[in-house]
């Protein structure tokens, strides 16, 4: 039943793409057909792996130091209740304002590379991180630290013993909101001053023109967040049933 | 000290820092200018007329992108409310909407529409909507029977139903999805206008950038975010008086 749903969304959303082509014309958009056959002809070639291979680099190392800092940040403050009221208006603050801006800061101090992206990549990913750890420390059972207390956990203990198996299912939500903002993120900090990646074969296809190759990459990076996404969310979803009862 | 005391004394620490490091030396000023001269250079902008064109057409953009997502999200969310089918087939789109990078759309936008206002202010509009749509739902749900049993009993149609009764009691709901709106018009718009654009603020810090402009570029940057900041927590006040007063 679901899935039908979903191939009904699949069909109607594709239809509307066709209605649209012929709306609008080729000079303006390519037909689902033509977009998919020239997709599966990108992936395929291999002048295009570099520019895979490049992003998915730095997306890794990006979600990598977004999670793990993430979790640190978001369990200090979480265990530190001052620590935590100080800064939590500041993170959701970050939260909402346009990180956008601050890339050429980013660009001046990490330079033109690899680490310009990543770090681009990771500022976006660690405030969702952070917020979520930080709730899930606060609203978790005082029993289970107290306990730790008096069983002498140093803080370090507390955190990978305790903190992470409790609070597993709400850090994963805030994995699964970072995960797309690191992405967002990574994509934007390729199409500035960038040589290779997904973000710098969009930016530059539209100086050339090249309507194909837009709604390829388009297409080829919907489909790759909804993947990641639909698969996120049922982990996130048997975590929580699993944590908290049906 | 209270929290908001200890917050306001580590900022004005930050920013100290920052200026003893700027000023000896140990950031360059190729990477960064200390914070009194971004201040100084942020009040000789606004003082002279040069840069109010593009700051008054980012700012519209922005409500532009702002009101059109809140308008169509909260009617769009009160249609769907009404039609089971329609929302169990959306409900999976909603899901993944947040996962799509839109910016990915802009090359797309400017395509079809030309490298004017509106594929900029799309992106916002895009970036806000669903937020507004989720919400708006959220607090449908919650309407309790008893308050729409009583507008049956009075007669009133559908829409001034909505008008009446379920959308007023969905207002704290909604207006987490218009703060949300607020927060994403200012990000899409801004960030469309950094990709490429003609003109607007995110464009004048995209030239300054790569003219090593930083007596423009910082000055820009802090006045972008000092705006967002404020607009940000004004609303976030507003909801907060909001709810209090519905609490008595």
């Amino acid at each position: 039943m679901k899935l039908a749903r979903a191939a009904i969304l699949i069909a109607c959303l594709l239809a509307g793409w066709q209605l649209l082509f012929w709306f609008a014309g080729s000079s303006a958009l390519t037909s689902p057909a033509d977009t998919v056959a020239f997709t599966l002809q990108l992936v395929s070639s291999p002048s295009f792996y570099p520019h895979l291979a490049e992003t998915a680099k730095a997306f890794a190392v990006a979600l990598g130091i977004a999670i793990s800092c993430g979790i640190l940040v978001g369990f200090s403050l979480g265990l530190y209740r001052f620590a935590g009221e100080v800064a939590e208006p500041v993170l959701v603050a970050l939260y909402s304002i346009p990180k956008i801006t601050l890339y050429p800061i980013v660009l001046l101090a990490f330079g033109i590379g690899m680490p310009a992206k990543i770090a681009f990549g990771a500022i976006h990913g660690i405030i969702p991180v952070a917020i979520f750890a930080l709730g899930a420390v606060r609203n978790l059972n005082p029993v289970y630290l107290k306990a730790a207390r008096v069983m002498r956990m140093g803080p370090s203990r507390i955190a990978t013993r305790v903190l992470l198996p409790a609070a597993i299912p709400e850090i994963f939500t805030g994995i699964r909101i970072g995960f797309s903002l690191t992405l967002i993120g990574t994509l934007l900090g390729e199409m500035f001053a960038s040589q290779r990646g997904l973000g710098f074969l969009l930016i530059q296809a539209i100086g050339l023109h090249n309507i194909r190759l837009i709604m390829a990459l388009t297409l080829l990076l919907v489909v790759i967040a909804v993947t990641a996404s639909a698969a996120l969310l049922a982990i996130d979803r048997r975590l929580r049933r699993h944590m908290f009862g049906s | 000290m209270t929290p908001g005391r200890v917050r306001f004394v580590l900022a004005i620490a930050l920013v100290l820092l920052l200026e003893g490091l700027c000023r000896f030396g140990v950031i360059t000023r190729f990477s960064m200018i200390p914070p009194s001269e971004i201040v100084w250079h942020l009040g000789k902008i606004l003082g002279t007329a040069q840069m109010w064109p593009a700051i008054l057409k980012t700012l519209g953009n922005v409500v532009a992108a702002c009101v059109s997502s809140i308008i169509v999200g909260v009617l769009a969310g009160a249609l769907i409310h009404r039609w089971q089918a329609l929302r169990e087939t959306l409900d999976p789109l909603f899901a993944a909407y947040y996962a799509i990078p839109v910016y990915a759309f802009y090359p797309l936008f400017i395509v079809i529409f030309g490298l004017g206002d509106f594929p900029q202010i799309l992106i916002g509009f895009m970036l806000g909507l669903v937020a507004v749509v989720v919400n708006t739902l959220n607090g449908l749900d919650r309407v309790p029977r008893v308050l729409l049993k009583t507008a049956r009993i009075h007669r009133l149609g559908p829409v001034a139903t909505a008008r009446k009764i379920a959308l007023p009691y969905a207002a704290p709901y909604v207006f987490t999805g218009i703060k949300l709106a607020v927060a994403y018009s200012f990000i899409g718009v801004i960030g469309a206008e950094l990709i490429m654009s003609r003109t607007g603020l995110g464009y004048e810090i995209g030239y300054a950038y790569n003219n090593f402009d930083n007596a423009v570029m910082y000055p820009l940057i802090v006045f972008v975010l000092a705006v967002a900041a404020t607009v940000n927590t004004l609303f976030f006040l507003w909801e907060k008086k909001m709810l209090a007063r519905r609490r008595k």
